[in-house]
């Protein structure tokens, strides 16, 4: 998997709130409507403003806070290919998994804002077109690389009638 | 080499021994799902063929998170829940029954040992039982409904022993800020976090569960807890069922033991909008707040109303607050209306809200107003939580949430906790 796109950078600690808010994803599961207020309460207009195949970059901890799986699948539906951090929080990280967005551990103090980026996740690294400069990504673990390759968790039960990871 | 007490349940729920960094797939104990989570579950579920639950007497679907239904949206999810659950035949809990989480704690099912996915990341709460329960997304946990079992990375364990013995007006609430701010929100992220020492086993069990509930706010998977004579009363409480206590071996290894003196511990209040934004109450005092809010699975138990009704009792708020108290379950509700806490309430200037997660997740019962601040018992203060970005949250004991309407500002409880002997 390669992607290519711009980055759009956030700082730390960005919590599940900040990515959807309470008050939308309790309503609906139409994940485009979601997708429509994504990012909202750090920045208004980042819906607007992304591109299909851009990049969300952080910090560390991005993903903190609750169990919503509608916080990756509204940045999903929103067309990010990736979300690059520091780090991740626990839940976050599985539920991005488990619904088939690519999440990567890296460090992003070496991107800035409107970088132009590839990620390439086979070779495990990302190369910053603007910059020239190459980041080493942080492998996934195996079990997560497995469920990533059936196509989530979804499609590794369809595929194995159960888990299949031991 | 010996275990955690997290080892030893994942060990015993996958039939073999496992250690800190291994995977392994675990067999579930229970399962819960709310509002918020349970309807791309269901989604999730018919997206992997599935067909019938596990185990319909180990799972429950809980409306909580928008209960009464606000909106029209709303109402079909919590219609596609009901449904779901006619279909498989697991329990439902609906409007009005309370928080998922202390209707887990209430339910009789969970103790020592057993091993609890719940989707909402506050699972940890149970954890105060000596069970390993753990928050999880909609599609892990369809993944459970189906095959009752999880995958899990067995995590390490950072513990936190608490000496001594807290003031009068310094509550758990505190101590889990306190010890929050000390960590910061990433501070224990992939780890178990394991609450000991005799400060831990003073507290009531509806204490430590405002300790275990706030586990996530570091980043942790687990809050556990060693279990008492507390613990098996609480549990035998509401159920007869069998548990055996999980204790860490002697020779376990921690990846982290910290170890802290509440007994000069000060009331403590999470600042907007980090819950690890904690400062001493001397801090923040006389910042003027609109609302109030006392309940939340952090602190809406019958212990909390009864320190909020002990400081209100013929008393009235500040005109200039809305008091706003969500009894965590209806049997709460039913115990406060009983012994008189809520009359007490009520005559202060409370409103009483149906018993769930509402004002604390920003889908109805309290919106704060642009500019406003709030002061509250809940676990969380991110920006626009309560459903307003323009407002500012702060976190609380019921203690000094109840002080601070009374007054108008944030107040120090503890003068008044003396007088009134709380």
């Amino acid at each position: 998997m390669k992607f290519r796109g711009k980055a759009h950078k956030f700082g730390d600690d960005v919590n599940t709130d900040y990515i959807i808010s309470g008050k939308y994803k309790f309503k609906t599961l139409d994940m485009r409507e979601l997708a429509s207020h994504v990012m909202e309460d750090l920045d208004p207009d980042f819906a607007r403003k992304v591109k299909p195949g851009d990049f969300i970059v952080a910090g560390k901890n991005f993903g903190c806070g609750s169990s919503r799986e509608q916080a990756p699948l509204a940045i999903k539906y929103a067309d990010v290919s990736a979300v690059l951090a520091k780090s991740f929080a626990r839940i976050f990280y599985r539920n991005a998994i488990n619904t088939g967005l690519p999440v990567v551990e890296c460090d992003t103090d070496r991107i800035e804002a409107g970088d132009e980026l590839e990620v390439d996740l086979e070779k495990g690294v990302i190369r910053n077109l603007t910059r020239g400069t190459e980041i080493a990504i942080k492998p996934l673990p195996g079990v997560m690389l497995r469920i990533l390759s059936d196509g989530g968790l979804a499609a590794h039960f369809r595929k194995h009638g159960g888990f299949n990871l031991e | 080499m010996g275990q955690t007490i997290i080892e030893k349940i994942l060990s015993a729920k996958s039939g073999r021994d496992v250690h800190a960094g291994e995977i392994t797939v675990a067999a579930v104990d229970y399962i819960m799902g709310q509002d918020g989570t349970s309807p791309l579950a269901i989604r999730a579920f018919h997206d992997m063929n599935g067909r019938a639950l596990f185990d319909p007497e180990k799972v429950a679907l809980v409306i909580d998170h928008s209960a009464p239904s606000p909106n029209e949206g709303v109402s079909n999810l919590h219609s596609l829940m009901r449904e779901f659950v006619r279909e498989t035949g697991c329990r439902l809990y609906d409007v009005g029954d309370g928080v998922c989480h202390q209707l887990m704690l209430e339910s009789g099912d969970i103790g020592p040992g057993r091993l609890v996915i719940g989707a909402d990341s506050h699972t940890c709460t149970y954890g105060a039982l000596n069970c390993f329960a753990t928050g999880v997304g909609s599609t892990d946990l369809a993944a459970a409904l189906i095959s009752g079992r999880m995958w899990f990375k067995v995590p390490p364990t950072v513990r936190f022993v608490c000496h001594g013995t807290l003031p009068a007006g310094v509550y758990s609430k505190d101590l889990i800020l306190y010890l929050i701010g000390q960590v910061t929100a990433d501070g224990a992220t992939y780890m178990a976090a394991e609450y000991t020492g005799e400060a831990i086993g003073a507290l009531s069990m509806e204490a430590r569960f405002t300790i275990s509930n706030m586990a996530i706010e570091m980043g942790a998977k687990a809050g556990l807890m060693e279990a008492d004579e507390k613990t098996f009363a609480w549990v035998r409480r509401f159920g007869d069922r069998a548990f055996t206590a999980v204790s860490a071996d002697p020779d376990a290894e921690y990846a982290r033991v910290l170890e802290f003196d509440v007994s000069s511990l000060e009331p403590q209040v999470a600042k907007p909008h980090r819950v690890d934004n904690v400062a001493p109450i001397s801090e923040v005092a006389g910042r003027p707040i609109q609302e109030a809010v006392i309940g939340t699975c952090t602190n809406g138990r019958l212990e909390d109303l009864h320190i909020a009704a002990a400081i209100l009792r013929g008393r009235k708020i500040s005109r200039d607050v809305r008091f706003i108290v969500a009894p965590a379950s209806r049997r709460i509700y039913l115990e406060a209306m009983a012994d008189g806490t809520l009359a007490d309430l009520v005559e202060a200037g409370a409103a009483v809200v149906t018993p769930g997660c509402g004002p604390c997740v920003g889908t109805h019962n309290g919106v704060p107003s642009d500019g406003e601040a709030v002061i509250s018992t809940a676990n969380r203060n991110f920006k626009g939580r309560m459903g307003n970005s323009k407002a500012e949250i702060y976190l609380a004991s019921p203690a000094t949430v109840s002080v601070s309407a009374l007054t108008g500002v944030i107040t120090d409880p503890r003068e008044l906790v003396k007088q009134v002997k709380v």
